[in-house]
């Protein structure tokens, strides 16, 4: 079947309110880019982006009522590239501690847990949430086939998050971020499956070119 | 020391960028999503639009600004100036705002900041407080850009919009606004000490210096700047520069 109105990138609306920027940071590095919210759609995409912002358990109730969780998990098995952004990247995890413990797609093994509160850690001007722009630390000698190619070696990214995720497998975690003196996973990949914790359609032009360089990585 | 965000700031008036002095005596400088187009190249770590005027010309002029915006800015960007209801906060959010500040709405109904926070996360709601000096080392808050007295203490006010679940608050000088003869020090100090929320602190940066002082005075996580970049003092590279040189670490713009 010729499936010409499929875009290069189905970015997953499950009720939250700015998809627009994910969506048109695509655009502009010429990718077509399409807002999706149906089982069947989800089936069908080349190459899926799970944006997300707002608390977890609620994330995870949303995808569940629009009958999301199973094409994901499914299609993301069979191996079609996802990312995931922010908290759509802590989806992809096994659990999160977010308002009590909730299962999340369990596509990659870890628990999204807190920042300590800034009453245990005394670092002037530590404030949960974290709001800003942090430096990433590449954690693997090969950044081949990853969002980290073609990047100068110095590359900070914005973040706004309480919860970040740790992953069980530290091979995983392929690069991280420190804030308030704890580091913590700024990217994953496992396989086909890529998460970042900060927003790389907020990252500037370092984070429009790990988009570009996902979807050349990924829609083919 | 987490970087110290530098923001871009743009009053708009209808079509315009407008710039005054103790935000009155208004001159257009320029086009919005020209000037922030510029300052995201520049390497401005966020930028902030207020509407100084929305109830005249209604949310849609700001609508339309944003809408042009969001095509070219990847990076963050909050937007205020006639935020009244839950609906506007989502019409905004929707439009490709990642924030709202929100004034003159909170100060009648403080039950909108909890609210909004709960509706869409504290992340995006601004509580944005125009402070002028009152007697006795206290500030009062107002709104309606300096024109609209509260009653407000602006510590005591600081403190309640934090509680009542604000994200991050913007605080004006309307003393310094627009002067370009430094940031109101005394006002950051008492503010950053009564909060743990971040901290923008606007008003007054004529030079990097300034800039430089007001961040070695207090707790704050961002400045937002206007005239400075308006009048072509200096560039945001310039004043990153500055900052570095004097210790005080910041984001570079990354050159690809």
């Amino acid at each position: 079947m010729q499936n010409y109105e499929i875009p290069d990138v189905s970015i997953i609306d499950y009720g939250i309110n700015n998809l627009k920027s994910v969506n048109i940071a695509f655009q502009s590095i010429g990718r077509t880019a399409k807002i999706i919210d149906a089982p069947e759609d989800v089936q069908s995409a080349k190459c899926l982006v799970l944006p997300g912002i707002g608390a977890f358990h609620s994330a995870m109730e949303n995808l569940r009522k629009k009958s999301l969780t199973e094409p994901i998990r499914q299609k993301v098995k069979d191996g079609t590239p996802i990312l995931g952004i922010c908290l759509g990247m802590q989806l992809l995890f096994s659990e999160s501690e977010e308002f009590g413990l909730h299962k999340g797609l369990g596509l990659v093994p870890g628990r999204v847990i807190p920042f300590k509160s800034p009453k245990e850690i005394n670092i002037k001007g530590y404030k949960v949430p974290h709001i800003g722009w942090s430096e990433l630390i590449f954690q693997k000698n090969s950044v081949k086939n990853t969002l980290l190619e073609n990047l100068p070696e110095q590359c900070e990214v914005y973040f706004v998050h309480s919860y970040f995720p740790k992953a069980d497998d530290a091979g995983t975690v392929l690069a991280t971020a420190k804030y308030g003196g704890q580091e913590f996973c700024a990217i994953v990949k496992k396989g086909n499956i890529t998460g970042t914790q900060f927003h790389p359609e907020k990252s500037g032009e370092i984070g429009l070119s790990m988009l570009r360089t996902f979807c050349n990585q990924n829609c083919r | 020391m987490e970087k110290i965000r530098i923001i871009a700031r743009l009053d708009v008036k209808g079509p315009n960028v407008i710039k005054g002095v103790n935000l009155e005596a208004l001159r257009v400088v320029g086009k919005p999503e020209k000037m922030a187009e510029d300052y995201y190249r520049q390497g401005a770590d966020e930028l902030i639009y207020i509407d100084i005027v929305a109830s005249l010309y209604g949310r849609q002029n700001l609508l339309n600004i944003v809408n042009l915006t969001s095509d070219k800015i990847f990076i963050p960007f909050t937007v205020g100036g006639g935020v009244r209801t839950l609906d506007d906060i989502s019409l905004f959010l929707k439009a490709g705002a990642d924030k709202v500040a929100i004034n003159t709405a909170i100060t009648k109904n403080p039950d909108l900041i909890t609210k909004a926070s709960r509706m869409f996360g504290s992340q995006c709601i601004v509580a944005s407080i125009e402070a002028k000096k009152a007697p006795e080392n206290k500030w009062e808050a107002y709104t309606e850009n300096g024109r609209e007295k509260t009653g407000l203490d602006v510590v005591k006010w600081a403190k309640k919009v934090e509680k009542l679940g604000a994200g991050e608050i913007l605080l004006t000088s309307i003393d310094k606004e627009g002067t370009k003869k430094g940031f109101d020090i005394e006002l950051i100090k008492q503010v950053s000490e009564a909060v743990s929320v971040p901290l923008i602190v606007c008003g007054g940066a004529g030079n990097a210096g300034h800039i430089v002082e007001c961040i070695e005075s207090g707790n704050i996580d961002a400045v937002a700047v206007s005239s400075i970049l308006h009048y072509g003092t200096s560039t945001i590279g310039e004043i990153k520069n500055h900052l570095a040189k004097s210790g005080i670490s910041v984001r570079k713009n990354a050159k690809l």
